[in-house]
């Protein structure tokens, strides 16, 4: 609190008076953030504009240099309209990832909520289940799917396909038992969403729960009541950060796409086409995490929420002070006024009436 | 029996060991798979009694892996692609992420919320105007084409790695750094000498995540590195891995001696091959890297 404190005091201060060694700071704080600057003009703004006005136009390398054609939003019907591919992956991707994110976030939270047990070999657990992070790589985990190790046969998947096909539309259908098909790669993308749990876990103050425990909460409560509500921000990081790993994954197929019209050497297909997708793409990635976002955004919890509203009403009441304060005073000037114009007479308590 | 409030019962631990146990039996199961496929002879796979132990260890399916991979090459040149720009990485991101946790300026807010986006965008929408701007300075199919974004900041995960350094400059007291400067020491040099070395696990974490990651990353090597149009000398374990198929049935054909044709327990071999260095490097470093999160405290707000 009492650092919190000092810190607004400090700025306050530099508000009335930017001293010369704020300045100072200031600049020195530029120059060390000085090579991001310069990176991100040049990886990240510069190819953000030329994408987009790629995906806006035609693009024909020749010989003599590339060939614009301003089409506006041509690519974009055409990706939409009559592409064979990508409309079809770009829905199953949405629709997988959307289900599967939740999959692996609660997967990694019950592991990692079983790794917070007082168990012994923890160390030996958390060497396994942090394993995939090391080799979990595109290329390898093609070669597994294909050979066949990816899915256990132990278990057999088939059956609970085909009982969630028979139940759910394909639509829904497909993609739920592609996930149960996958059951391997799908948890082995929850390392690092493990470890984020655990050391949230770890960080949560003991004394809460004996404290529940007293006032006789079972274990269920505790854990809704007080597990749940100290790493939601974590949720959070975990979802993006699954939402990100997946859709940067080699193993998606949508990027491949993108690839490949890049260098086709189709008339209609090329740069703009590709950039046209690239931003289709985006878009879509940034949907799902600002759906995410939404879901689980920190809200503020209860004790701030008041302070506030309490702030609100002074400001409301202060304000409603000056303006009774006001009107008064323009009142008063207005009274004089007239009094000054038609010469009333007030009594004043003298003389006769 | 259920256990108390105090003491956790038998029954409940036997629950979480039995459940802990075969989850990680799921996550071990690829890789017990290729262990022992990878040992197999054709005989094997095709003998439906051999499930999982090989009649007999044969190493043959390794060395003609091993071979059509160009294994010594390969691991070499994946070494330099994931090590240089991982020594980049961790200069810049620690610059950086100094920078945005030691000093006030104006624009800071605005800083993060794009380095956030960034991390969120597609790599995707910003490669194709990359790829040109790398092709015109003429580092398309060099090493300098990893080396320059993360140099800069903007190699591959950068933006989690100047959050880790952000996040962990943050928590080195105010007070040893004032105590430098007023003995003398500049900016830079209160930040060589007191923050970083302060923050040796941020940078060990780093470190071994970017290696990771660029060892992992197949798409952008490919693309930038090796170069889909201008075929250069480069290449690593990953993509040999990628094409192993068409690259195994051109070496079968060239190669003087009798090989066998491609089959399950030669590409098992080579997917071993290609994660094996990580696998060493992740048992001799296994206490840092899970330990790693732990204290960078990531997960911190």
């Amino acid at each position: 609190m009492s650092k919190k404190l000092s810190k607004e005091e400090k700025r306050n201060r530099q508000k009335i008076k930017p001293g010369r060694l704020a300045k100072r700071e200031a600049i020195t704080g530029l120059i060390f953030v000085s090579p991001w600057i310069v990176g991100a003009l040049m990886f990240l703004a510069y190819p953000l504009i030329t994408s987009f006005w790629y995906a806006l136009n035609n693009i024909r390398i020749t010989p003599l240099g590339k060939k614009y054609t301003f089409l506006a939003y041509g690519n974009f019907t055409q990706i939409l309209m009559s592409d064979a591919d990508f409309p079809m992956q770009l829905i199953d991707y949405l629709v997988s990832t959307i289900i599967s994110v939740p999959i692996i976030v609660v997967f990694a939270l019950i592991i990692a909520m079983m790794l917070n047990q007082n168990i012994k070999a923890r160390g030996f657990f958390r060497l396994i289940f942090f394993l995939p992070v090391i080799i979990v790589s595109g290329p390898i985990l093609g070669m597994l799917n294909s050979q066949g190790a990816g899915s256990i046969t132990a278990i057999d998947t088939q059956a609970i396909t085909t009982a969630i096909m028979n139940f759910l539309p394909s639509a829904i259908g497909e993609p739920i038992a592609e996930i149960f098909q996958n059951m391997v790669t799908i948890l082995w993308y929850s390392g690092v969403q493990i470890l984020i749990f655990l050391s949230g876990l770890q960080k949560i103050d003991r004394s809460m729960y004996e404290a529940a425990k007293i006032d006789g909460g079972s274990g269920w409560e505790c854990f809704w009541k007080i597990t749940l509500p100290s790493i939601k921000p974590l949720i959070l990081l975990n979802c993006v950060y699954t939402v990100v790993f997946i859709s940067n994954n080699d193993q998606n197929s949508i990027i491949e796409l993108i690839k490949n019209s890049m260098f086709s050497g189709t008339t209609e297909k090329g740069y703009g086409y590709a950039s046209a997708m690239a931003w289709l793409y985006s878009l879509v990635v940034i949907l799902i995490v600002g759906l995410f976002a939404i879901l689980f955004i920190a809200r503020k919890d209860v004790y701030e929420r008041q302070v506030k509203k309490a702030k609100k009403e002074a400001k409301k009441e202060r304000r409603n002070v000056k303006k009774i304060e006001r009107r008064s005073a323009r009142n008063a000037k207005k009274i004089q006024k007239a009094r000054e114009k038609r010469k009333y007479k007030t009594y004043d308590g003298s003389g006769d009436y | 029996m259920f256990g108390t409030k105090e003491q956790e019962g038998f029954l409940k631990m036997l629950v979480i060991y039995g459940l802990l146990i075969c989850i990680g039996f799921i996550y071990l199961y690829p890789i017990l798979y290729m262990i022992s496929h990878s040992f197999m002879t054709l005989d094997d796979l095709l003998d439906s009694s051999v499930n999982w132990i090989p009649s007999g260890m044969t190493m043959s399916n390794y060395a003609q892996a091993a071979t059509s991979m160009n294994f010594w090459k390969s691991l070499g040149q994946s070494i330099l692609i994931a090590g240089i720009p991982t020594l980049c990485n961790v200069v810049s991101c620690s610059i950086i992420g100094y920078g945005l946790a030691r000093f006030e300026f104006p624009g800071k807010k605005i800083i993060f919320a794009i380095i956030i986006f960034s991390f969120v965008l597609p790599s995707q929408i910003t490669m194709i105007p990359t790829y040109e701007l790398y092709s015109n300075m003429g580092i398309l199919g060099t090493l300098w084409s990893f080396i320059l974004p993360s140099l800069l900041g903007m190699g591959i995960n950068g933006p989690i790695f100047i959050l880790i350094f952000w996040q962990f400059f943050r928590q080195v007291p105010k007070v040893l750094i004032e105590a430098a400067q007023i003995d003398g020491a500049g900016y830079f040099k209160s930040f060589l000498r007191i923050s970083v070395p302060s923050a040796a696990p941020a940078l060990l974490t780093v470190s071994l995540f970017s290696f990771v990651w660029y060892w992992n990353e197949s798409y952008l090597t490919e693309m930038y590195v090796s170069g889909v149009m201008t075929k250069s000398g480069w290449t690593s374990l990953v993509i040999q891995l990628d094409n192993f198929a068409t690259n195994y049935s051109s070496y079968a054909q060239t190669a003087t001696n009798a090989v066998t044709s491609i089959n399950e327990s030669i590409s098992m071999a080579g997917t071993m091959l290609s994660i094996l260095p990580l696998l060493l490097m992740y048992f001799v470093l296994q206490r840092y890297f899970v330990e790693s999160i732990d204290r960078t405290g990531i997960t911190g707000e």
